[in-house]
């Protein structure tokens, strides 16, 4: 443990990848195996089995240093980790421990199915061996994530520096479906499970937003445009009679879209697809808050089902005949899908158009008519590119359409969590309604630390009330606020609601009285209605 | 009636007519320490410590009317005895003791008990009511001993020397910044920014025994820098002298560091929990000692603080100052390391 706990202390020590990478090429060359595999899970987010619920080791941290509740609470709400807090708060460790990573997670796993008190005794034991920082780390197997700024290409590029292994294969072997209580280093990284396994989907290729001209692109004629769709990009698999859904999260969805099953029947083995779910009635794209209503559930009604039909619009075919075809040209692999989708005729599996154009300028007219259609503007895609794993800067592009915006005054200031604990970082926003405001929006996110500082001390010295952790402040700054769409909403007060709302600009010029109103929404709602 | 009552211009004693560490310009001000949220301009007179004395004049004003007190030492004013104790912040820091017709009250400005090896220590004094900071008046904030501190502050150094890079540490120029050279003097050199080597000849003058330093001039080289321990006030963090030194880390040392959630803010390359200000076994410590009957809790979480005092019966009430600012009093910017950095930064080339 002491080992992993240095490494976390190592990525934590440095905003530089390079360092990071280092420090992980470091600890894969110098730690035991099985700790390493369940370095890779944790990181990649897999969770070791948890035979303890969260609350009750707050419950005994609270007991055993006599903390009243609120205070841990008010304690809580500083640092914004529960494993943290309760590292913090317990008394110097009287013992110490050898203890590797593993180890531990196997003693956890043994406690399965025995009472609390084993349980308690256990817990107490082991935070009395160990230092502030494993014991975080210990808490966190419990009850949290690793979320500590090691992206999976990060990961998978430490693996393949040190294995000298092809990374692409890393990524694929280490996305999935392993266990890693069964599973040895050696297997994990060489992937021998990849191919036993017929779920198995390939890291997605991402774009790059353009920010160029799209005529320093070179000719058009060395590019595929097509639509770009806002829905949950997928991939769908078929291999050996059975049919699998993958989300981008690395998440398997194929419960969740019963209207893409018949799809195990039309689809050859060997073959994975990629596109993107959405809401799709007669072939057309349905707005985004449709498909909300579809996702993350359990299960799915009959009226849902009929409200908000799903849908897959075909992108790209990564893997044909059961051969991986990623490393064909884009026109190559769009000449086969056209063949294994265009016969299809479905009204709900579609292949995505190409956008036929002959100037840039004729592309850039088109784009602006995206939203009639539900889309948010043109993806481009160099016809000899291969399909890359991940974000790889050249080949594919992603030419949005701007996004709406309202000018709105901030009215309520929350402090956020994680790395802002500290800081007032949440606002909620309001338009003018006649004389009142109401609000519109909360945000968090598009302020620079500098910002975000100066507003924190704006909030420090204009709360006006106080609600537990929201401040209640002068409605006096003015930030432009970007969304994606707008969709009526009768939870909120103001009777609409924005879709993904960030902060795109602090609008030092404008004072209060100029802001947008609730009007100006409203007829926002009632032209882009007609789209639904 | 009570000895203090806490009015818009600061903390004011009715019956000696003088206000403790005032905000807004007075006659008389009673100065606990040489920081900048504690003495402002503009004051007729003050009073303080013997050691702040040349602190302030050098910070504020050599015009300044000061007059001063020893440790232990009283004067009285308009009937009210005033006397100072050491309150282990900084240089000079007091605890400010007002005694008038057998009611005592003690104003500890800001405070922390264990010894830096650079400040008096603090001296807890019996009293009927006691102002107390609660920067960090929350259970997580319990200090390691300083020793364990910077032997990770020495090891951290020492690995950036190996791998050629250049430590660079953020520390205010009055108080964190002597009690880093006092602490980590040795084989390896301190050099420091000129706002800092300012302040340290005022130090030595007044008789503090600070090691040896030397001051950043734009004929130190970056290879001369890449072998020793830089240290530079808050406003230089993110300047490009910075980013123009050989391979430069920066590791910021406060007690907010002690918290990952903070580090990261922060956006240093290391953070180190070491702070000048009490923990919270240090606070409860301290107000325990003065046996007070009545605490007045000022900047940092004196909600929770007083909360918890209160629930432990001992009378306390939140009382609401412009010392340092909420939740943010270590990282304040210091007003006179702005002043100075914005001055020496166009001088101090590495090369």
């Amino acid at each position: 443990m002491k080992r992993f706990a240095q490494l976390i202390q190592q990525l934590e020590l440095s905003n530089k990848t390079n360092d990071k990478i280092a420090a992980l090429v470091n600890y894969f060359n110098q730690a035991d195996d099985k700790d390493k595999v369940w370095v890779i899970a944790l990181f990649t987010g897999k969770k070791p089995r948890r035979p303890i619920k969260s609350a009750l080791l707050k419950y005994w941290a609270i007991e055993i240093t006599q903390t009243p509740e609120w205070l841990f609470s008010e304690s809580y709400s500083n640092v914004g980790d529960l494993s943290e807090t309760i590292a913090l708060l317990l008394p110097p460790a009287e013992q110490s421990s050898d203890h590797q990573l593993h180890k531990w997670i196997e003693d956890l796993h043994q406690l399965e199915g025995k009472d609390d008190d084993t349980k308690k005794n256990f817990i107490l034991n082991v935070w009395n061996t160990l230092e502030n920082q494993e014991r975080f780390i210990f808490n966190k197997l419990i009850s949290g994530n690793f979320r500590i700024g090691v992206s999976n290409k990060m990961l998978v590029n430490a693996l393949a520096k040190q294995s000298s292994l092809d990374s692409a294969q890393i990524m694929h072997s280490i996305m999935g479906k392993w266990d890693p209580y069964e599973i040895t280093f050696t297997e994990l990284i060489n992937g021998i499970h990849v191919n036993t396994d017929n779920s198995w989907p390939y890291p997605f290729c991402l774009a790059y937003a353009l920010e160029n001209e799209p005529s320093s692109l070179g000719s058009l004629q060395e590019w595929q445009a097509e639509w770009k769709w806002d829905g949950i990009r997928g991939q769908i698999v078929k291999r050996n009679g059975e049919l699998f859904i993958w989300s981008r999260g690395e998440e398997l969805v194929t419960e969740q879209f019963p209207e893409l099953h018949f799809l195990i029947d039309i689809l050859p083995d060997g073959v994975v697809l990629d596109g993107e779910i959405l809401a799709v009635q007669d072939k057309n794209v349905l707005s985004f808050s449709t498909l909300q209503q579809r996702l993350n559930r359990k299960t799915i009604n009959k009226k849902q089902l009929e409200d908000a039909p799903i849908g897959f619009f075909v992108y790209d075919i990564l893997e044909y005949e059961a051969q991986d075809f990623r490393e064909q040209p884009l026109s190559e692999r769009r000449k086969v899908l056209e063949q294994l989708i265009g016969s299809l005729d479905d009204s709900a599996v579609v292949l995505s158009p190409v956008i036929k154009c002959n100037t840039w300028e004729e592309l850039a007219d088109l784009r602006q008519t995206s939203r009639s259609i539900n889309s948010e503007g043109i993806m481009l895609k160099k016809l000899s590119s291969h399909y890359h794993s991940g974000r790889k800067r050249g080949d594919w592009w992603k030419w949005k359409i701007n996004p709406y915006t309202v000018d709105a005054v901030m009215i309520y200031a929350q402090k956020g969590s994680g790395r802002r604990a500290n800081f007032f970082t949440d606002y909620t926003f309001a338009v003018r309604d006649g004389e009142n405001l109401v609000t519109i929006a909360k945000a968090y996110s598009g302020l620079t630390d500098k910002e975000i500082k100066e507003v924190n001390s704006f909030v420090t010295k204009n709360a006006i009330e106080k609600f537990g952790p929201v401040r209640t402040v002068k409605p006096e700054l003015v930030f432009e606020i970007a969304f994606e769409g707008i969709a009526e909403s009768k939870r909120h007060k103001a009777g609409l609601a924005l879709r993904f709302p960030r902060i795109l600009r602090w609008r030092k010029d404008k004072k209060a009285d100029e802001i947008n109103t609730l009007e100006d929404l409203r007829q926002l709602l009632a032209s882009t209605f007609i789209n639904g | 009636m009570a000895l203090i009552t806490f009015t818009k211009r600061g903390i004011y004693c009715k019956q000696g007519d003088f206000y403790v560490d005032p905000w807004w310009p007075v006659d008389y001000a009673v100065t606990t320490h040489g920081h900048s949220d504690h003495v402002r301009f503009g004051n007729k007179y003050y009073l303080c410590h013997t050691l702040t004395k040349p602190i302030i004049k050098r910070r504020i004003s050599e015009d300044l009317n000061v007059e001063t007190l020893a440790y232990g030492e009283s004067i009285v004013r308009n009937g009210v005895n005033i006397s100072f104790f050491p309150a282990g912040h900084i240089i000079g820091s007091s605890q400010v003791r007002l005694e008038y017709k057998g009611e005592i009250c003690v104003i500890s400005g800001d405070y922390k008990i264990e010894d830096d090896g650079i400040s008096d220590v603090f001296e807890p004094v019996k009293c009927h009511s006691f102002v107390s900071e609660s920067t960090f008046g929350l259970p997580v904030y319990k200090w390691q001993k300083q020793d364990v501190v910077f032997n990770g502050i020495k090891n951290w150094v020492g690995d950036n020397i190996n791998q050629q890079k250049t430590s660079v540490l953020i520390a205010y120029s009055l108080g964190k910044a002597q009690r880093l050279i006092k602490n980590l003097a040795g084989d390896v050199p301190i050099y420091v920014h000129n706002s800092i080597a300012n302040l340290n000849e005022v130090i030595i003058c007044a008789g503090v025994n600070l090691p040896e330093t030397i001051r950043i001039t734009p004929e130190t080289t970056k290879e001369q820098l890449q072998k020793g321990i830089v240290i530079v006030p808050p406003a230089m963090r993110d300047s490009r002298w910075i980013k123009n030194l050989s391979h430069p880390v920066t590791g910021i040392c406060s007690g907010w560091m002690q918290v990952r959630a903070h580090r990261r803010w922060q956006s240093a390359d290391a953070g180190f929990a070491l702070s000048d200000h009490a923990d919270w076994p240090g606070l409860m410590e301290a107000i325990t000692a003065t046996g007070a009957e009545k605490v007045y809790v000022t900047h940092g979480f004196t909600a929770a603080f007083s909360r918890f005092l209160n629930d432990n019966g001992i009378e306390a009430s939140e009382v609401t100052t412009k010392f340092g600012q909420e939740d943010d009093e270590e990282n304040k910017v210091d007003l006179a390391d702005t002043q100075d950095a914005n001055v020496d930064i166009k001088n101090q080339k590495a090369e």
